[in-house]
């Protein structure tokens, strides 16, 4: 019997079909050769899928030689170019078996590697026969065996033992000397505890430690004194905002919407709060993780478990006129799934969008089995109230009401909101008819979320919310005067605040394998799964978001305690044990301390994912407290610093070099969370946005927040943050680049928030200390660098300060123009302009904007 | 000094020569000055650049790029790719099997046809067609090189520019602009490589049309303003002059120079050679915006001299300047060609602005000899649809036409580009190409290699893969080349 008919016309020079073609002759014949089927019922995931991993690397998802596929159950039955290869329950006239079996001494399969044995091609016949079972949440591809590291589980390290004990102040320390002695290599002695204080507080709160700090810090003779220190910036609520921004890196959180209208999220803010709050509380990591993911999800989930979903609510929106909401809705999704991979997976998952990954065992099919847990998520705004704010909110919404009443009266809104509305569910119901009121429409839909689904609610079940929703936005699409003094209302009675949330949809759509990522071509239909390359979802458990971000954070899961812990690494040593933070996959870098990353990953798992806690072990490693100069004897042999026998310099990140800076000239407000703010920007940048846009400058001492409360207006980010790498917040950014520019110079030397901060040190320093002027450059340096100048510095600052002497001599209008109105309370504006002069140099030190 | 000691220092040398960036260099630097051999810091400072001049993989036709971004999309109809057959359409809609597949972003696929109303004229010994737009122009088509056969999948603004720009219309990589300063760094010492220069309302997709992505920062397109401070914090503080600016920049200096011997850490190098150079940019920046060295015909030939075409003008003018200052790739963004109503008086409006000074710009450069060596690029992220939108009434001036990526015009001139030809060809209806089809990738393709690129070669590795400006595509053109 043939198992199909070749035609001879077919044959290809130098292909597998060359010889397909001479088997299908003889198969009958050459039955008895064949070694017997095994007489066991065969498992598939014990006996077969080894067998199956043999062939992928031809007949797999990267390539298909002969156009056969041997990964799931139809690609194994429908064969490859010369027709099928498995007869269903006939073995011995089964294509694949002679094939696998030798029967002919030049056609065998696998081509490369070990033949298989009697023993294995007789489960394979014993498969064919029994009926091809294949259970279908198996799958074939190499990925359950990967031999790549970062997919095994990491193991407790045994802490290595190490000549130089008296070194090791903890298990840290040891995994490092240990490489170091091996290397003949010594660490760097402890650095100077006025550069200690400083690096600990910077890196621990982002800001500098005061004057007052550090002579305490100095004076303090005890044996835990850098200890007790260490406990104390852990529990500075600053310490929350230091390390919100990594995660709002991670998180690619923005103000604005992104694509061309970019329209402000008033809002976003909301989840920031959330996290700042967080992370001083010390929330454990695998919390933080659940209630982020699928914070709405969890049983009895409160309020602040919604917000936490705010996580996933910072991918952009597109409302440019015109576009398919549905291809943006699939965007955004795509990217929870991308980011979910940069930030707890470390793995580049966006890749199988369009294709299985190139190097990784990810598929195809399982980046949209991925998707589907996000796929069945929608978004929902609510009202979020901060402590304190909803009774005075309730107090005066009745006068509110009344007087918004009054206003939509007079321009008798409720009458054309009718005719309005009526025009519109015409529109919806008979498309292609009146231009106006699809325009009317479309405009609609484009700015306000679930706009279709509120205008065609019975107007008497409508929430109050959206009764306000879709009046407001008929009001400013129509009514300029009327628009202006609502606006005017609302900044008198502000309403609640509100929070992006997540929530899952009711009536869930399918999801797909989208063919090359096009959100329009549907391949097969896919439930939520796991990749198979990773340990399985727990039994029973239903494939929901919160069964997802359960996951992520089991005791045998091999990437999320790593990549976290890899990445508290990177902040503290400037780059991270694996040095590609972003992609811990086979085309990352290689661990330094296999060990150490192992050792830190199941510590962190063993404290209960406490985040503080590896925090504080890590700054009081004998590693973190070396010195940062750098040693002729490691320029060759370790020019990367990748042994870390020294410390690292780090130029400061963006904000915090806005945040040094106004915090030594006094002008910092250090309140915590809340509103983003708007500081002074030139004219001429928020014209470069969309139909450019005011930027409306916040008042009072709100200029003066932290550099993380910054407004990001997605396509006209602020200068400052992205001349000092700020990333661009459109995709998860792991590790920001360093870079040194001369717009950097410009900026420090000439932006009027520098030139400000510059003023106001002077004032400072005159103001704080009377008497000569080596006094007082010895509490500037304090100030700005926590030291005292060395000799060679003050001489040339003394120096600086005879020049600027004669320059404003010679020019007093100078003096002038900096300070035009004499308000320093009583102090000479000459000194103050000098002083100006000395503050600006102190301020553009490299030192300065940099972590030693 | 003795042989032994000379080999060490070779060798410490070509390790530092063979460091990423300009880290090398000012090593190099400094461990010259430690032999005692190095001039002063200006004659060394330079190579900190990481935009210091590269070599490209062959040898190039064109050194810069200046590239007139239409956002908002030209009507090719209307202005480059005349289409007398739609006027046997006029007032009727296409037939299904042209429009079946098609996504538009406004109208519906059964929408009228609308016939340019714009009358086109041949122009040079070449014979090209022009609309009566754009006379100026039209008077240099022997050097233009007009592409009707362009076509992108972007039909919505924001990722058509990220498209035209980028090559992609994902967000977060890196512009043409970035690529190309990249792969060959900059001439210029006291200018940044890519400079970026504004005019009309903002574009769709802002600054993601200059930006460097997953690349390097310093790649990013700086934007320029054509009056005052041209670039962002270039001028002195109020109270601060050039005095007293380099007396700070002297202190500052030499306190950076105590901490590098202190730490002896290369970045303190860096940062002090970056200092120098934003010094430098400070005076280089107003002498590129002083026109008073340009006589006064040559500022009536870009129309500076009238209201209208000013601004436009004076972004014309400093792209010439800048590129023979040696700055890589100049952008010059005009936006406000999004017509779907209006379109003839827009287009008009759009036209009287751009057209005199950007053919000015070619004739200029032409006479200095410098667009032997510049490529030009005029062009918008797609074309406009044969089919009327907005047509409420009889008023044709009210008509407008939605966006069209099948087809649209582009055109391209000097470095390496073969001028007075047309390329590719649409069907009798401007709808879909016909001949010679330019994709947006082959476009990029063919740029880098007139700037002497495999454009496959040249690569960033960005997330574990190797990312390049024509993605997985792109073909060079050759029927473009001169």
């Amino acid at each position: 019997m043939r198992v199909a008919v070749v035609k001879k016309t077919r044959l290809m020079l130098g292909g597998l079909l060359l010889w397909s073609v001479g088997i299908e002759a003889d198969l009958s014949a050459s039955e008895a050769a064949l070694p017997p089927a095994a007489k066991i019922k065969v498992e598939f995931s014990k006996d077969i899928q080894p067998l199956l991993e043999l062939c992928q690397s031809c007949h797999g998802p990267q390539q298909q030689l002969g156009s056969f596929r041997l990964d799931s159950r139809a690609a194994a039955l429908a064969g490859g170019k010369s027709g099928a290869v498995i007869h269903l329950g006939n073995s011995a006239n089964s294509k694949l078996i002679h094939l696998v079996a030798g029967i002919q001494k030049d056609q065998i399969m696998p081509l490369t590697g070990q033949r298989l044995t009697a023993e294995q091609v007789g489960l394979l016949r014993a498969w064919i026969d029994q009926g091809l079972h294949w259970p279908a949440d198996l799958k074939t591809t190499p990925a359950p065996k990967s031999q790549h590291w970062a997919f095994r589980p990491p193991l407790r390290s045994q802490v290595p033992k190490v000549k130089n004990r008296g070194w090791v102040r903890n298990p840290i320390d040891a995994f490092v000397l240990s490489k170091l002695e091996g290397g003949g290599i010594r660490p760097s002695p402890e650095t100077d505890p006025e550069t200690l204080i400083r690096r600990v507080s910077l890196d621990l709160t982002g800001l500098p430690p005061t004057v007052e700090e550090v002579s305490q810090f100095l004076s303090d003779t005890r044996k835990d004194a850098y200890e007790r220190l260490v406990d104390r910036l852990l529990a500075s609520p600053h310490y929350g905002e230091r390390w919100a921004r990594q995660w709002l890196d991670l998180a690619r959180y923005a103000d604005s919407d992104g694509y061309e209208k970019d329209l402000v999220r008033p809002h976003a803010w909301r989840w920031r709060h959330w996290v700042i709050e967080a992370l001083n509380r010390n929330m454990p990591f695998d919390q933080f993780t659940i209630e982020q993911l699928a914070g709405d999800l969890v049983p009895g989930a409160g309020l602040e478990q919604k917000v936490a979903t705010g996580f996933n609510r910072n991918t952009l929106t597109n409302r440019e006129g015109g576009v398919d909401k549905e291809e943006f809705r699939v965007e955004q999704v795509v990217d929870r799934v991308a980011t979910l991979g940069t930030v707890w997976l470390g793995l580049t998952l966006g890749c199988a969008r369009c294709h299985d990954h190139k190097y990784d065992p990810i598929s195809q099919k399982e980046f949209y089995e991925l998707y589907a847990f996000f796929n069945s998520a929608i978004e929902i705004n609510l009202d979020a109230p901060l402590p304190g704010e909803q009774g005075p909110y309730l107090l005066r919404k009745p006068e509110y009401d009344r007087k918004r009443d009054a206003l939509l009266a007079e321009y008798k809104v409720k009458e054309l909101q009718e005719e309005w509305e009526k025009r519109l569910k015409d529109a919806v119901a008979h498309p292609g008819g009146n231009d106006k009121a699809e325009d009317d429409l479309r405009g609609l839909l484009e700015v306000v979320d679930w706009g279709k689904e509120i205008l065609l609610q019975d107007p008497k079940k409508r929430s109050p919310k959206q009764r306000k929703i879709l009046t407001d936005h008929f009001v400013r699409a129509g009514f300029k005067e009327l628009s202006a003094r609502l606006d005017q209302l609302e900044d008198e009675y502000p309403g609640l605040t509100e929070a992006q949330t997540l929530a899952e949809n009711p009536n869930p759509p399918p999801s797909h394998v989208l063919i090359r990522g096009d959100f329009r071509r549907y391949g097969a239909e896919v439930q939520p799964r796991v990749p198979a390359v990773l340990p399985p979802l727990p039994q029973g458990a239903s494939p929901s978001r919160l069964t997802l971000a359960r996951w992520l954070i089991s005791q045998n899961h091999p990437l999320t305690a790593r990549v976290t812990v890899n990445r508290m690494w990177q902040e503290f040593f400037g780059q991270g044990l694996v040095l590609t933070s972003q992609d811990f996959g086979t085309r990352g870098d290689l661990p330094s301390h296999p060990e150490l990353l192992d050792w830190l990953a199941t510590e962190f798992m063993a404290s209960g994912w406490n985040v503080k806690r590896m925090h504080k072990l890590v700054v009081e490693s004998a590693v973190y407290r070396q010195s940062s100069e750098t040693r002729k004897d490691l320029e060759s042999r370790d020019v990367e610093n990748r042994l870390l026998a020294r410390q690292a310099r780090l130029r400061l990140p963006a904000e915090l070099i806005r945040d040094n800076a106004l915090a030594v000239s006094g002008l910092l407000n250090p309140a915590i969370g809340g509103e983003s703010i708007r500081p002074p920007q030139p004219a001429g940048i928020a014209e470069l946005s969309f139909r450019g846009r005011a930027w409306k400058e916040s008042e009072g001492m709100d200029r003066y927040r932290r550099g993380l409360y910054v407004f990001f207006l997605r396509t006209v980010p602020y200068p400052q943050l992205t001349t000092f790498d700020a990333p661009d917040s459109l995709s998860a950014c792991s590790r920001r680049e360093r870079s040194t520019t001369p717009l950097q110079a410009l900026t420090l030397l000439n932006d009027p928030v520098f030139a400000e901060a510059a003023r106001s040190l002077a004032v400072r320093v005159l103001q704080e200390k009377a008497g000569g002027v080596n006094d007082r450059l010895e509490h500037a340096f304090r100030l700005c660098l926590s030291r005292l100048p060395r000799q060679n510095e003050q001489d040339r600052l003394l120096k600086y300060y005879d020049e600027k002497k004669r320059l404003h001599e010679k020019s007093p209008d100078l003096i002038e123009k900096q300070f035009p109105a004499d308000d320093l309370e009583g102090i000479d504006t000459k000194e103050a302009a000098i002083w100006t002069g000395i503050s600006r140099v102190l301020l553009n030190l490299d030192e300065f904007i940099t972590r030693n | 000094m003795d042989f032994e000691e000379l080999k060490r220092i070779q060798s410490r040398r070509s390790f530092l020569q063979d460091c990423a960036g300009g880290l090398g260099s000012i090593a190099l630097w400094h461990l010259m000055r430690q032999e005692g051999r190095a001039g002063s810091h200006e004659s060394a400072i330079p190579n900190v650049n990481p935009l210091r001049p590269k070599l490209p993989h062959y040898t190039p036709k064109a050194r810069n790029v200046i590239f007139l971004f239409m956002a908002g999309a030209p009507s090719h109809i209307d202005l480059f790719d005349p289409k007398p057959a739609l006027a046997k359409w006029e007032g009727k809609s296409l037939p299904d099997s042209m429009t079946k597949e098609l996504r538009l972003a406004f109208i519906k696929p059964s929408a009228k046809v609308w016939a340019s109303p714009r009358v086109f004229t041949r122009h040079g010994e070449c014979g090209m067609e022009f609309s009566d737009f754009l006379p100026h122009t039209a008077a240099r088509a022997d050097d233009i090189c007009m592409i009707r056969s362009m076509h992108s999948e972007q039909f919505n603004h924001h990722p058509g520019q990220l498209m035209l720009n980028c090559g992609t219309p994902l967000v977060g990589r890196p512009s043409m602009g970035a690529w190309i300063t990249y792969g060959l760094g900059s001439e210029s010492q006291n200018l940044p490589g890519f400079a970026v220069l504004s005019s009309g309302p903002g574009s769709s997709a802002g600054s993601g049309n200059w930006s460097s992505g997953f690349l390097p920062s310093s790649y990013q397109g700086v934007p320029f303003r054509n009056t005052g401070s041209p670039l962002l914090h270039l001028s002195n503080l109020e109270g601060v002059n050039t005095e007293d600016q380099r007396a700070t920049l002297d202190a500052i200096r030499d306190l950076n120079e105590m901490a590098y011997s202190e730490a002896g850490d290369l970045e303190i190098a860096s940062r002090i050679a970056s200092y120098e150079l934003a010094f430098r940019m400070q005076s280089a920046g107003p002498e590129l915006l002083d026109f008073s060295s340009e006589p006064p015909k040559m500022l009536e030939m870009y129309g500076l001299n009238r209201e209208l075409t000013r601004p436009f003008a004076a972004n014309c003018l400093l792209a010439r300047r800048m590129v023979e200052r040696g700055v890589r790739f100049v952008q010059l963004v005009h936006s406000g060609w999004d017509q779907h109503s209006n379109l003839n008086p827009g287009h008009k409006k759009n036209c009287d602005i751009t057209d005199q000074p950007t053919a000015a710009l070619l004739t200029d450069l032409k006479q200095r000899g410098q667009l032997d060596e510049t490529l030009v690029i005029w062009g918008g992220e797609f074309g406009r649809t044969p089919m009327v939108q907005a047509q409420r009434d009889d008023k044709v001036d009210t008509w407008g036409r939605d966006h069209h990526p099948l087809a649209f015009s582009l055109w391209m001139a000097g470095g390496g580009i073969k001028g007075g030809q047309i390329v590719g060809r649409t069907d009798d209806l401007g709808f879909n190409v016909v001949e010679d089809k330019v994709h947006i990738h082959d476009l990029h393709a063919t740029i880098l290699h007139c700037l002497g690129f495999d454009h496959k070669r040249l690569t960033y590795r960005h997330m574990g893969r190797d990312f390049r400006l024509t993605d997985i595509a792109g073909t060079v053109r050759e029927k473009l080349l001169a």
